[in-house]
């Protein structure tokens, strides 16, 4: 068997560069617990080297870009190198992010050769610059015929040649291999063995000996003995589901009827897999352009029903002129979308396995019924306008809760176990307005009440009353209150400013939650 | 929390295993078909001065007697809806035990609120109206004929062609602030009853929590 193995250099440096968006000239080093982990050519021409501390790879190089290690990033932009090397030829391993290997695509292109020039070129086409690739009998030389390669260019040990070429190779390639390399490059130098070769030539037992098992396995691999195999991955599997029409729909109830087949085959495939989907996106494409794309979030995790809704809602939304999310719409023009959509496509953003969404053994039906009936709720007065309430963290009874969507996930929450320091004691107000009406509060002598920069209330409150729709109601006298709770939030943003909270109670009996800001009172709950 | 339940009446005399079957046989019964008029759950405190029951209507002048109303039916793991209630207190509902993911909002339905409410009612235990101005008794009726054949309980906060139980605070006071000090502690308020033709009956709650006040009790044993 032939082994093709592609080599990306110093690709985390590469990675994280791009994920930067920062020239792949500029030098650059990837640290790890404040020591030089990679870096990269230019980096390396200054004298910056692997092991550095940071302020020594400074001082050879002022203009260094230090970047930080993180193994999944370099992983997930190794992806589409394999996905590409992949169409060319299946069976790809991923030795570790930089480091590919493949049954060399021999015949099928030719000579062996014009393999490697193929494999090249197709990377080098999809924007990786910096590739070399070696081809040999085994791994081991493979490896090493690819790390002698110039960039662009590729080494092809011939069959039975792998010995003759790791002869010449130093020991210190082994160095790659990682802190148990480094001994061995060590040993070996202090034993005098300069070359790989030296290393071969030895007696197999008294290596073995010396050395131990690892050492045991180097010589076998520097005489080209070693046959190791290597795991060939099983492309991820295709999850993402579409749905073409010849004719392009300009109306939604004909398009949501369209996709329900393929919203049960996305549901389905992905069950086949034992997935579930709890985030999906869905895009609408119209004269082969995405036109609409949005991503959902399930609570739970989707069903084919809940997908053609929220294809439904999307497609209502982006085609009613009103804003979005408007409560109500007119039912004539809430069939119609922008442009006649040629293509629904569904993207699963996030899956998780079935097996953590089982259905309890005395079952959800009920909880299956009122999902129904609230989605025929927002059918009729569209899908922002049924919520969900949850808690969060705030001070202001407004800031405690959120309204969200329903059948969204609620994200962004404020912690609610944090003191909150400022916000107002006692029971949570029955009613909380999602916009305060403005109110005035006097005194005796019927002067406004404020409260001073130093928190002290100017005066005792004596009346109030809350304006409504342009009119004031009548002024009602305050039999007790309390108070001043101040807070000062998002100064740093220009809101709110310096306030103050009172608990006030009225003449009848009930309590209200009045806010005085710099620019003047506003009710802001009521305990009713 | 099935196998716990299942499990524990084989080591138990006959008559409880009996009482365990009859439960579960309930409880079949339940889920096959709910009838009208059955009790739907409420708070210790309202249980004797408004016990629900399925397919009637209650109306309310106050949020949190809405609130109290709903409360029961969610702390006994049933689903409620909120409609029209835009300033819906969230924190304070989760005070008094609603459960919140069990809990349907739809603050501003509009024009469309019979339709709203008639389409919750179809699903949900209790659902809390708080309807427009005017409520035509036509638009009353047809959610009346919706409600009787479910098994919901519709709370009105506010006016209502024609309700079974009408439930209206007559004083209220709130005990804690005074001129500036001190904060809201407890409220005690004494709520009315009207039922038809009988007369009004009479209770004073206490918040937080919905509790029948201790004058009132100490009042039945000094009567009885």
């Amino acid at each position: 068997m032939r082994v093709m193995v592609v080599w990306c250099p110093d690709w985390s440096v590469v990675a994280a560069l791009e994920e930067a968006e920062r020239s792949l000239r500029s030098p650059a080093a990837v640290m790890h617990a404040n020591l030089v982990e990679v870096c990269n050519g230019p980096a390396r021409d200054e004298g910056v080297r692997r092991g550095q501390r940071r302020r020594d790879a400074q001082a050879r190089c002022p203009e260094l870009l230090l970047l930080s290690a993180n193994p999944d990033r370099d992983a997930r932009a190794f992806e589409p190198v394999l996905g590409i090397i992949e169409d060319l030829r299946p069976g790809v391993a991923a030795l570790r992010p930089g480091l590919l290997a493949v049954r060399a695509p021999g015949s099928w292109y030719g000579t062996e050769t014009k393999a490697a020039a193929v494999a090249s070129e197709a990377l080098v086409q999809g924007g990786i610059w910096d590739v070399r690739v070696g081809i040999a009998d085994d791994l081991f030389t493979a490896e090493q015929a690819a790390r002698t390669a110039d960039v662009q260019s590729w080494v092809v040990v011939d069959e039975g040649g792998s010995a003759a070429f790791l002869r010449g190779l130093p020991v210190h390639v082994l160095q790659d291999e990682g802190a148990r390399g480094r001994e061995l490059v060590s040993l070996l130098q202090r034993l005098g063995l300069r070359t790989l070769g030296d290393l071969a030539d030895l007696p197999g037992d008294a290596v073995e000996h010396r050395l131990g098992t690892y050492g045991a396995a180097v010589r076998r691999r520097a005489r080209g003995e070693d046959r190791e195999l290597f795991a060939a991955r099983t492309p991820p599997p295709e999850l993402e589901a579409d749905v073409a029409f010849e004719t392009p729909l300009d109306n939604v109830e004909a398009i949501t009827f369209s996709v329900r087949t393929t919203a049960e085959r996305f549901i389905t495939q992905l069950a086949h897999h034992q997935l579930v989907a709890t985030a999906v996106r869905v895009e609408a494409e119209s004269e082969g352009v995405v036109c609409s794309s949005r991503a959902w979030l399930h609570p739970r995790h989707f069903n084919a029903r809940d997908l053609v809704d929220r294809v439904h809602w999307q497609l209502q939304g982006a085609g009613s002129t009103s804003r979005v999310g408007a409560a109500l719409r007119g039912r004539k023009q809430a069939g119609e979308v922008r442009a006649p959509i040629d293509r629904v496509r569904f993207v699963p953003e996030t899956v998780e396995p079935a097996a953590a969404h089982g259905e309890a053994l005395w079952g959800t039906a009920s909880d299956d019924l009122v999902e129904r009936g609230v989605a025929r709720v927002q059918g009729m007065v569209g899908f922002e306008a049924v919520r969900r309430p949850v808690l969060q963290g705030g001070r202001s009874p407004a800031a405690r809760q959120a309204l969200v969507p329903w059948g969204e996930r609620a994200v962004d929450l404020r912690p609610v176990d944090r003191p909150w320091p400022g916000r107002v004691p006692g029971p949570a107000p029955v009613r909380v307005f999602a916009t305060p009406p403005v109110a005035e509060v006097v005194d005796d002598a019927g002067r406004d009440v404020r409260v001073t920069d130093r928190g002290v209330v100017t005066g005792e409150l004596r009346r109030f009353r809350v304006r409504e729709g342009g009119e004031s109601l009548p002024w009602q006298p305050v039999t007790a209150w309390a108070g001043p709770w101040p807070t000062d939030e998002s100064w740093w943003s220009a809101g709110g400013g310096p306030s103050a909270r009172f608990q006030v109670v009225g003449a009848d009996g009930r309590a209200w939650l009045l806010l005085r800001a710099p620019e003047g009172w506003a009710l802001e709950a009521g305990y009713d | 929390m099935s196998s716990s339940r299942s499990l524990a009446p084989l080591a138990e005399p006959h008559g409880q295993r009996q009482s365990t079957v009859e439960q579960l046989r309930a409880r079949v019964a339940a889920m096959e078909h709910k009838v009208a008029g059955e009790p739907v759950p409420t708070l210790p405190g309202l249980t004797d001065i408004v016990p629900l029951h399925a397919g009637s209507t209650y109306a309310v002048d106050s949020a949190s007697l809405a609130l109290a109303l709903a409360a029961g039916a969610s702390r006994a793991g049933e689903w409620v809806g909120f409609a029209g209630c835009g300033d819906f207190g969230a924190e304070a509902a989760a005070e008094l035990g609603i459960e919140l993911s069990r809990t349907v909002l739809v603050p501003d339905p509009g024009e469309h609120w019979l339709e709203v409410t008639a389409a919750l009612v179809d699903v949900l235990r209790v659902v809390v109206l708080r309807p427009p101005a005017s409520v035509t008794a036509r638009a009353a009726g047809v959610l009346d004929s919706r409600l009787r054949t479910r098994s919901a309980v519709l709370v009105v906060h506010g006016e209502w062609p024609r309700a079974v139980a009408r439930l209206s605070v007559e004083s209220s006071s709130w005990f804690g602030p005074t001129a500036g000090s001190g904060r809201l502690v407890e409220r005690r308020a004494s709520i009315t009853v009207h039922r038809g033709a009988r007369p009004p009956a009479r209770a004073d709650l206490t918040w937080p929590g919905v509790h029948r006040a201790r004058e009132a009790v100490r009042e039945i044993r000094v009567s009885g």
